[in-house]
């Protein structure tokens, strides 16, 4: 399990590297080692550190934040679909960029603060919901899912009303690109995260034990419903950083933590680390994608992911409903 | 004085109550199993015991303090619990799961230490699931799968252990499997409280027998002190008989009119 981490985590390298050769202004990959090195000409060091660099770096931190984010949800909803793009959490955080967008603010805190309410009051409303002596998994999904597209129509009413300017801000930022991103708005997400992550061990090692059952979870000594109020939180500060600096990005949080336990061959136990190198590497291969893929016309990193999401979640739910099918038959 | 005791004890679900009141003592050291018709409240009393339920009223005793003053961690690792309808993660192997029994004696800095390994390694002998350490949980058969389940409340090296009807949906083989495991737990100095369906397998291995209706408790104390006639007329509205097991001594329930 070690080593597929160390290969995934040393593949995640190279492409990063690769990804900065690529460009108008070409580059070797040893002339991008220099210039990361510090020994490189002022040009080289301008194009990989000031222009290239934040882009790769925010693919490999918003990566992992997503694919822990997912991980959580999925561990905690007990179901592969439980992803925070699927159940409307992200949905939610791009409501409350718009609301902040609406009220005429315009730089990274706001928004960051935005998503995270948006995000947050998502939560609390479908936790709300979902809540009848205990959160069940499934309840949770399906109310989630009818959230999410209730706050989706209302997205698309908010561009609708706002004026031209507004509407395409939102338009281009609702698609989802890491274009935009630089070394202050990075560092703004990467503090939020860097607590995600330092919290993940310990919420990995809860979240083995909620997998066995809300009863089982508690005889081994974990306060359930605290535990499972806490997890929420963790994951939707994670989605929620991301979506301010790079708006809702799909589908890296719904395969990461899918991906890498088939990789990590950890069963269907909750594997952080995996979903969290798996991220790194599915949303900067996304985005090298999304840049390179046709001549001169970037696309948007959420274009790409969504194609690429579209097509794995469609596999999923036929895989899911043959398993119920068999389920009931058996 | 004993170490798990309630005292006037209500509990129950939303605004229905389940227990009217109930002053139980688990005897230390004893097989203490819970008996009476579906809906008496049986499982309730066990999952307040452990605290997965509180007390609207009265309090359930560890040690002398109210359980609701103890950590849910402290709480764990003095009583173990074999739940209902525990869940297995997809493709979790059976040491895997075990494992997962110590939580309560690990925290984030500690790791994995000898002491974890040498609790899981017993767990399993203990329960005889040792030869299955690799294999995945859901392709075992059930009565296996159950003894790896309690396997797993064993590795929590609990004093006090609690099973909530470990034997529903095994065939009769596995069933007294099960039940001479958990005797053997019984005998090795541990205080086991059972909860079943099977009056009879309820009589032939308690050493405290706790009959329950309507949230009350009936009767209690030895079974062969406390399984008549009456008792099961006042329980299931049953006529049946009861006889001696020429081996044993145990009350053996005979229903019908003879």
């Amino acid at each position: 399990m070690l080593i597929v981490c160390a290969a995934l985590a040393l593949l995640t390298v190279a492409l990063a590297v690769w990804a900065m050769t690529l460009g108008s202004y070409g580059l070797s990959a040893g002339q991008v080692v220099d210039a990361l090195l510090g020994t490189a000409s002022r040009a080289v060091h301008k194009v990989v550190i000031e222009w290239r660099a934040p882009r790769v770096v925010a693919a490999l931190v918003f990566g992992a934040a997503l694919g822990i984010s997912g991980g959580i949800f999925q561990s905690l909803t007990r179901n592969p679909l439980g992803s925070p793009d699927v159940i409307g959490f992200s949905t939610g955080s791009y409501t409350g960029v718009i609301v902040t967008m609406l009220m005429g603010a315009s730089s990274y805190a706001a928004y960051a603060a935005g998503a995270l309410i948006g995000g947050l009051t998502t939560a609390l409303i479908v936790y709300l919901l979902a809540f009848r002596r205990g959160v069940q998994g499934f309840r949770l999904i399906i109310i989630g899912i009818a959230m999410g597209a209730l706050l989706s129509s209302l997205n698309t009413w908010f561009s609708t009303r706002a004026d031209l300017d507004l509407a395409l801000r939102a338009a281009v930022w609702g698609a989802g690109s890491l274009a935009s991103v630089d070394w202050t708005m990075l560092a703004f997400a990467s503090i939020a995260i860097a607590a995600v992550l330092v919290c993940a061990p310990a919420a990995q090692r809860r979240m083995r034990r909620l997998e066995l059952g809300d009863d089982a979870a508690a005889a081994l000594g974990i306060p359930v419903e605290r535990t499972k109020a806490a997890l929420l939180l963790l994951g939707v500060v994670a989605v929620a950083a991301v979506t301010a600096a790079a708006g809702p990005i799909a589908f890296v949080a719904l395969a990461a933590p899918q991906i890498g336990q088939r990789l990590t061959g950890r069963g269907a136990s909750a594997d952080l680390a995996g979903a969290a190198l798996t991220g790194s590497l599915l949303l900067l291969a996304s985005d090298v994608i999304a840049q390179h893929a046709v001549p001169k016309v970037p696309l948007p990193t959420g274009a790409v992911t969504i194609c690429i999401g579209g097509v794995y979640l469609l596999a999923l739910l036929v895989r899911e409903s043959r398993r119920f099918t068999e389920g009931g038959r058996r | 004085m004993s170490r798990l005791m309630t005292e006037g004890l209500r509990a129950g679900y939303g605004t229905r109550g389940v227990l009217d009141g109930l002053d139980v003592r688990i005897p230390d050291g004893g097989l203490t199993v819970i008996v009476g018709p579906n809906a008496c409240g049986k499982s309730t009393l066990l999952r307040s015991l452990v605290r997965l339920l509180p007390a609207t009223d009265g309090r359930v005793l560890l040690d002398g303090e109210d359980i609701r003053r103890l950590s849910t961690k402290e709480v764990a690792r003095r009583m173990g619990l074999l739940p209902q309808s525990p869940l297995a993660p997809d493709g979790i192997t059976v040491e895997d799961l075990v494992a997962r029994g110590r939580y309560p004696h690990q925290s984030v800095l500690s790791g994995w230490s000898a002491q974890d390994e040498r609790a899981v390694a017993q767990a399993m002998a203990a329960t005889n699931v040792a030869d299955l350490a690799d294999r995945h949980v859901d392709e075992l058969s059930g009565g296996q799968r159950q003894r790896v389940w309690i396997a797993m409340a064993l590795a929590q090296e609990t004093p006090i252990l609690l099973l909530d009807e470990p034997t529903t949906f095994l065939d009769i083989g596995h069933q007294v499997e099960v039940l001479e495991l958990v005797t053997r737990l019984h005998h090795e100095g541990r205080t086991v409280v059972v909860v079943l369906h099977d009056i009879n397998q309820a009589a032939r291995y308690a050493t405290h027998l706790i009959a329950m209706k309507d949230g009350r408790i009936v009767a209690e104390g030895a079974p062969a002190d406390v399984v008549d006639a009456a008792l099961l007329a006042t329980l299931f509205g049953l006529q049946a008989r009861v006889i001696a097991d020429p081996d044993t001594g145990a009350p053996v329930v005979l229903p019908g009119r003879g």
